[in-house]
């Protein structure tokens, strides 16, 4: 192994100042020393890399890949195109301004996309996911998906099938599409076809069994109608051409308000205009109690404003517990930094084997302390202070989870203040004394500005470890004790709405992100020391 | 720091004040970790004593809870699904922990800010970020609610704890022994084993048992990349705690004190005989 820390440059500035010899310096297998020490230098480096490089790996896998998932979830909005991808198209030249109702064009993507949809029963996904944005939508999407295979559109499957019976044989549609230049002249029939059979396909039916849908049909009208160029292309297709002009249309528009009349509602369709991009700010909007709307970001009513409080309330919280811990830790910091060494190291024991106890443990212990029947007030009603019947309430509240979570994290606190303590010198407060300062002005202006970085590293750590808690709050909170994390929680597991969980705990990462950065420059991460 | 013998009185009362205002506070520190033990041998399904107990009638006390952790299949499940993942993901982020840290300690690392910041990372994120995070991703790559994703996801947990002790030890490690070891001819694999793991020994165990200590605690990732299979024991803790069913949760607690105040011990040890062997202190 060759190492050295001599820095190769210096070494040849050695060597011209001593001028003894002209010429590099060779080292012993003849190499200039210079590149003999640089290449030892990068092997070094590469060594460290190489005894790195499966923990990082392995972090980034496991750890950071996840973290950044979770970020690109919260503006992740794919499934309004993906339901519905030939509405999103028709709603493009749609302007959400006028206050008119889209044209029937767009009802008729609707109409196809919402019977595949509904078939797949996608619906209710899509529904549940604009329901975050415009309440009433999830309702509306699920009796549209029942309604939607009992329009009148069938009709037109009465039509066609009056000119030529082979018309309601799947046999006839798979023979049609077959052929390139039908399904070149009839684009959209043939892509809904495609659509049509990729589904059967995937629940292994075969698609020249199953009936052919209205909805086929009423694509094949509407292309008809338009003018599809069919000539010579099949006698059926021709005949049908000509004839489809007979045909009494069906207003798809009227089909979806007798459906639900919230069709008629401009707003529900400049929610799936607003929200049909593959990305969105909504969830991070949702988030801070704001949301998009057709003319752009606009404050949500003042009741359904919540998130702004839960984080004020964490915020407050969070602080309210740093400052606790403060207060309890500096004065056993500083009789731990200032007993003998023996005597503190007995002490400390009673600092560490909180910070060695399961948490759980300690919030259960609390949750035994607290309440109504507990510890505390069965301490205070045999001491005559308070009377059986006004026991006092010091769980599922703010105050439950700013005790327990004091307790929790004042270890946190102690542990950096004390060895920051250890460091200042006794003499000093002495000093301070002979010359003539009062104990308190030698605490406050000697010693005090001396234990500042102790207190800055705890306290960032503390405040930290407070605003991301969450199973102290979820147990001895009750409603107002709770932290953004509970919502979090809760939007993961009850309300599935995990692009708002997403939104949620991105803002509280980059909170925390900030923190860790401001301690990392005061402290130094190398300098976290643990017991 | 006694009271010097020309104090006043103000001094004096300021002085025994003090220290009570400190036994106050460790009083704060311990107490409720204490209140747990009696209570968990309460013959009755309170979380509070009874008048028996405070009697000190032996009829107030039982081990019923203790029995109820042992025949609980619940409890039990729970007790050796934390005893199967808590020592796995313990082994690979020592395993993959100390070569880092050796290799962080090193003179000459590009970008060691970076990595260490990305390293220590899982110990600031906010678990129930890294749990919901994991829960999205590992459901993506289909290791949501098996062993193996809760073992993964512990492990990147204990990992900061690792390289924070395993590279606090390293710091007063003297690298010319292994520069000693190699000049006398020992490879590169002799010398970690014979020389320099033997010195960094207790950081690593020290590591080990705070990796240990995180996986076998953790109960808000577990909740989420877990699925039933995998309850461990904080999580059904956890759940008792959330719907208050039976005081066999303290039977467990005081248990787990037990554990910790041997873990710390062992810890407490480890530091100090490290200290000695680096010349640090002369106890």
């Amino acid at each position: 192994m060759t190492t050295s820390s001599t820095d190769p440059g210096s070494m040849d500035a050695q060597t011209s100042g001593n001028g003894a010899k002209p010429g590099p310096m060779l080292a012993a297998d003849g190499t200039p020393l210079k590149r003999s020490l640089n290449r030892a230098l990068r092997r070094q480096k590469l060594r460290a890399l190489m005894l790195i490089a499966p923990l990082l790996i392995f972090v980034l896998i496991t750890f950071i890949a996840p973290i950044a998932d979770m970020l690109f979830r919260s503006v992740r909005n794919e499934i309004v195109q993906e339901t519905l991808p030939m509405t999103v198209e028709a709603l493009k030249s749609w302007d959400e301004e006028t206050t008119e109702l889209p044209d029937e064009k767009v009802f008729e993507a609707a109409y196809y996309d919402m019977f595949l949809a509904a078939e797949q029963k996608l619906h209710t996904r899509l529904g549940t996911r604009l329901n975050y944005e415009l309440t009433g939508i999830s309702s509306l999407f699920r009796k549209t998906g029942r309604a939607v295979d009992r329009f009148d559109t069938d009709k037109y499957v009465d039509d066609f099938a009056a000119l030529d019976p082979s018309w309601k044989d799947p046999a006839t549609w798979a023979a049609m599409f077959a052929n390139e230049d039908i399904a070149k002249a009839l684009p959209q029939t043939a892509h809904l076809w495609q659509r049509w059979t990729d589904f059967l396909q995937t629940k292994n039916e075969d698609p020249a069994k199953e009936d052919v849908e209205p909805f086929l049909f009423t694509s094949l009208y509407s292309e008809l109608m338009a003018g599809a160029d069919v000539s010579g292309l099949s006698p059926r297709l021709e005949q049908a051409a000509g004839a489809v002009k007979t045909f009494t249309p069906v207003s798809i528009e009227q089909q979806f308000i007798d459906a639900d009349k919230d069709w008629g509602n401009h707003e529900v369709w400049a929610t799936i205009k607003t929200y049909s991009p593959a990305y969105t700010p909504g969830y991070f909007l949702n988030a801070v109690d704001a949301q998009l709307t057709a003319d752009g970001v606009s404050a949500r009513p003042e009741n359904e404003q919540i998130y702004g409080i839960l984080f004020k309330r964490t915020i407050f919280m969070s602080i309210t517990i740093t400052l606790s811990c403060i207060m309890l830790g500096y004065p056993v910091a500083w009789l731990l930094a200032n007993l003998p060494m023996r005597t503190a190291n007995i002490l400390m024991i009673l600092v560490l084997l909180p910070f060695w106890t399961s948490l759980l443990v300690r919030t259960s212990a609390w949750k035994v302390m607290l309440q109504q029947q507990g510890v505390i007030n069965d301490v205070l009603v045999w001491l005559g202070i308070i009377s059986d019947s006004g026991r006092l309430i010091m769980i599922n509240n703010q105050f439950g989870t700013i005790v327990a979570m004091t307790h929790i994290l004042l270890p946190f606190m102690i542990l950096p203040l004390y060895s920051v303590m250890q460091t200042i010198p006794p003499t000093y407060l002495r000093a301070a004394k002979s010359l003539g300062a009062t104990n308190w002005v030698a605490f406050w202006r000697v010693y005090f500005p001396q234990s500042v970085p102790g207190i800055g590293a705890g306290s960032i750590l503390v405040f930290i470890l407070a605003i991301g808690y969450y199973i102290t709050p979820e147990i001895v909170g009750g409603t107002t004790g709770t932290f953004i994390s509970n919502r979090i929680a809760y939007h993961i597991s009850s309300s599935l709405n995990w692009g708002l969980a997403a939104a949620l705990g991105s803002i509280l990462l980059a909170a925390v992100l900030i923190l860790y950065y401001a301690y990392d420059r005061i402290v130094g991460i190398d300098n976290v020391k643990l017991g | 720091m006694g009271l010097p013998p020309y104090a006043t009185t103000g001094q004096r009362i300021w002085y025994y004040a003090f220290r009570v205002i400190c036994g106050l506070i460790f009083f704060f520190l311990i107490a409720p970790i204490v209140v747990v033990m009696p209570l968990s041998f309460n013959a009755e399904d309170f979380f509070t004593f009874t008048p028996e107990m405070l009697r000190l009638d032996p009829a107030g006390y039982s081990l019923k809870h203790y029995r109820d952790f042992f025949q609980t299949s619940d409890w039990q499940a729970a007790m050796w699904n934390s005893l199967k993942i808590a020592p796995m993901a313990t082994l690979l982020s020592v395993g993959f922990g100390t070569l880092a840290a050796i290799g962080l300690s090193s003179e000459h690392v590009p970008f060691r800010r970076a990595i260490m910041a990305i390293l220590i990372s899982p110990m600031i994120v906010p678990l129930i970020i890294s749990a919901a995070g994991m829960y999205f991703f590992y459901s993506r790559i289909g290791l949501q609610g098996t062993y193996l994703g809760v073992v993964l996801a512990h492990a990147a947990l204990g990992i900061p704890f690792v390289i924070i002790t395993v590279t606090a030890t390293l710091v007063g490690f003297d690298r010319s022994l292994t520069r000693a070891a190699a000049n006398m001819g020992a490879d590169p694999v002799t010398t970690f084993f014979r020389v320099q793991m033997p010195l960094i020994l207790p950081g690593v165990i020290s590591g080990g048992l705070f990796a240990f200590i995180t996986s076998f605690d953790e109960v808000v990732v577990v909740l989420f990349v877990g699925s039933a299979g995998q309850k461990t024991l904080p999580w059904q803790m956890f759940i008792g705690l959330r719907e208050q069913i039976s005081p066999t949760i303290l039977a467990v607690a005081t248990m787990l004190v037990a554990i910790s105040i041997v873990l710390l011990t062992v810890v407490e040890l480890l530091r100090r005989r490290s200290e000695r062997l680096r010349g640090m202190s002369p106890g």
